[in-house]
């Protein structure tokens, strides 16, 4: 049991640690709704990979980059805004998902496990597939920190400056798919993007750089999953939702108490 | 002779069907200050936008030289503000920055003081320095001033035109700025380009103040409210009849 917990927790701060940077990006961007489209759509990644039997984390991330590319097509066409763009590609995507996992008669599946997550569940490869994961996305984000953020605060002057913003954005979209899909074993396809705002917004309200707030959106992440482990260790609650939970107290504490930004007097 | 930073040979834009530029002509020579005016929904900022390559033109072409760098100075700036970014920071995604020149720079513009502040907090005229800035980090032989003095107060106008023509005379570079009116750029500007859809007419600024073409859109100067700016452009008399008097020098102003 207690093997189980500890592999459980190193996996979630595994997947805490990417997610809390990640995040920020996607508060700043405000690409939340974006996010949680892609991750819809990572349930059909499953259905398909199922299907073709390929590898899972594989099947998610080419499915969400596949989709991150149709969405920025139809976006450029402006034949409708695009938040309904999103509703309709996130629900459609999801719904095609459980359809398509209800033809897989001789494959049993869990699918709570691949909506909300199950933690308590993930084997020493699924723990191997999010160091690997985590590690490349924190490398690129490493690299790539400057062009990422410059393109953020100003596309415009990004451009006139040289910076390959295209190229940038679409490394931002195949960073949010990875994670994605590393993610997915741990708080599951509804629950993925809370998992990066949740500890990004909680960060904003205590630091000063970007840097602070992609560094600090780690800890409040770890944070979440440590609690929401313990709370479903103690109270035998679903793991996913716990983590959200507890991330969602911490957010709360930090908006409501008269905390001060790191290096503020 | 100065070389030639920028030619737009006979630039057109159009969106379905609706022309926004017809075959714009103009050059940007290393050293000139440069004003482009027009009214509103004149394309001056799709005319700059073309420069910038942020707009792809439809007819036409922009020549530029292979030396050109352009600091590009945006009207405004908008961070998210779930973004905290102090001007330190802002200032350093200048790509291939040197950071060692991001506080003489700030220095120079009188801003130093700011360097630790979040850029949410600025003032219009804090801001538009902010962003001077960063376009000069950029080590530009070419700035490219949208609006530079937007939200910026008359008092402010006059010292960001003053220090635009400072930074124009130390570095030798080209300047490039749009402006929906004439008054307060006059007394800096080499040549003014009045545009609307196509080009109206062009020259120094006396030239284009007193063309046709210009008081249609912009009134006859002098003829508002704007005049106490416009005093010391006067320096001759008139008749009863409005002849211009001889006069021997420029310093009796009789009115």
């Amino acid at each position: 049991m207690l093997d189980l917990l500890f592999r459980a927790l190193i996996g979630g701060l595994g997947v805490a640690s990417v997610a809390g940077p990640l995040g920020a990006f996607v508060v700043w961007r405000r690409m939340a709704y974006f996010g949680d489209t892609l991750a819809h759509s990572a349930l059909l990644g499953v259905a398909l990979g199922l299907l073709f039997e390929i590898n899972l984390n594989l099947a998610i991330i080419v499915l969400c980059v596949g989709l991150a590319a149709v969405l920025v097509t139809l976006q450029k066409k402006h034949i409708i805004a695009t938040d309904t763009l999103l509703g309709i590609l996130a629900h459609s995507s999801l719904s095609l998902g459980l359809v398509a996992v209800s033809f897989l008669d001789d494959v049993r599946i869990d699918l709570m496990a691949y909506l909300f997550g199950d933690l308590l569940a993930i084997s020493q490869l699924d723990v191997y597939w999010i160091y690997a994961g985590g590690l490349a996305v924190i490398a690129l984000l490493v690299i790539f920190w400057k062009p990422l953020l410059a393109v953020t605060v100003n596309e415009e002057l990004a451009k006139v400056e040289g910076y390959p913003v295209e190229s940038i954005r679409l490394l931002l979209m195949l960073l949010v798919a990875l994670v994605i899909a590393v993610a997915m074993k741990i708080v599951g396809v509804l629950l993925i993007t809370s998992l990066m705002i949740i500890p990004a917004a909680t960060a904003r309200k205590l630091s000063k750089t970007p840097v602070q707030m992609a560094f600090i959106a780690s800890v409040i992440g770890c944070l979440a999953v440590c609690g929401g482990l313990w709370s479903s260790y103690r109270w035998d609650t679903p793991t996913g939702p716990s983590v959200v939970v507890c991330a969602a107290l911490l957010f709360l504490i930090a908006y409501t108490l008269p905390f001060k930004r790191l290096g503020e007097r | 002779m100065s070389k030639c930073l920028v030619e737009f040979d006979k630039i057109g834009i159009s969106f379905d069907g609706r022309a926004l530029l017809d075959s714009i002509n103009m050059t940007i020579n290393e050293g000139e200050i440069v004003t482009l005016i027009g009214p509103n929904g004149s394309g001056k900022s799709t005319l700059i936008r073309t420069l910038l390559g942020l707009q792809t033109a439809t007819t036409g072409s922009v020549i530029r030289h292979e030396s050109l760098r352009i600091g590009y100075m945006p009207q405004k700036l908008h961070v998210d503000p779930t973004l905290p970014l102090t001007v330190k920071h802002f200032l350093a995604l200048v790509r291939g920055v040197n950071k060692k020149a991001i506080e003489p720079t700030l220095d120079k513009l009188g801003i130093a003081h700011l360097l630790n502040s979040q850029v949410h907090v600025l003032s219009g005229g804090e801001t538009q320095r902010v962003l001077l800035a960063r376009a000069l980090l950029n080590r530009p032989n070419l700035l490219v001033l949208d609006e530079p003095v937007q939200g910026v107060d008359v008092n402010g106008q006059v010292e960001l035109y003053n220090l635009i023509e400072g930074i124009r005379d130390e570095l030798g570079c080209g300047v490039l700025m749009v402006s929906h009116d004439l008054h307060l750029v006059m007394a800096k500007t080499d040549t003014v380009v009045c545009i609307n859809q196509h080009v109206c007419c062009s020259g120094t600024p006396q030239h284009v103040t007193g063309h046709p073409a210009y008081q249609a859109l912009f009134g006859v100067p002098g003829a508002d409210e704007s005049i106490a700016i416009y005093a010391h452009q006067h320096d001759h008399v008139h008749d009863e009849h409005g002849d211009i008097l001889e006069q021997d020098d420029h310093t009796h102003c009789h009115h």
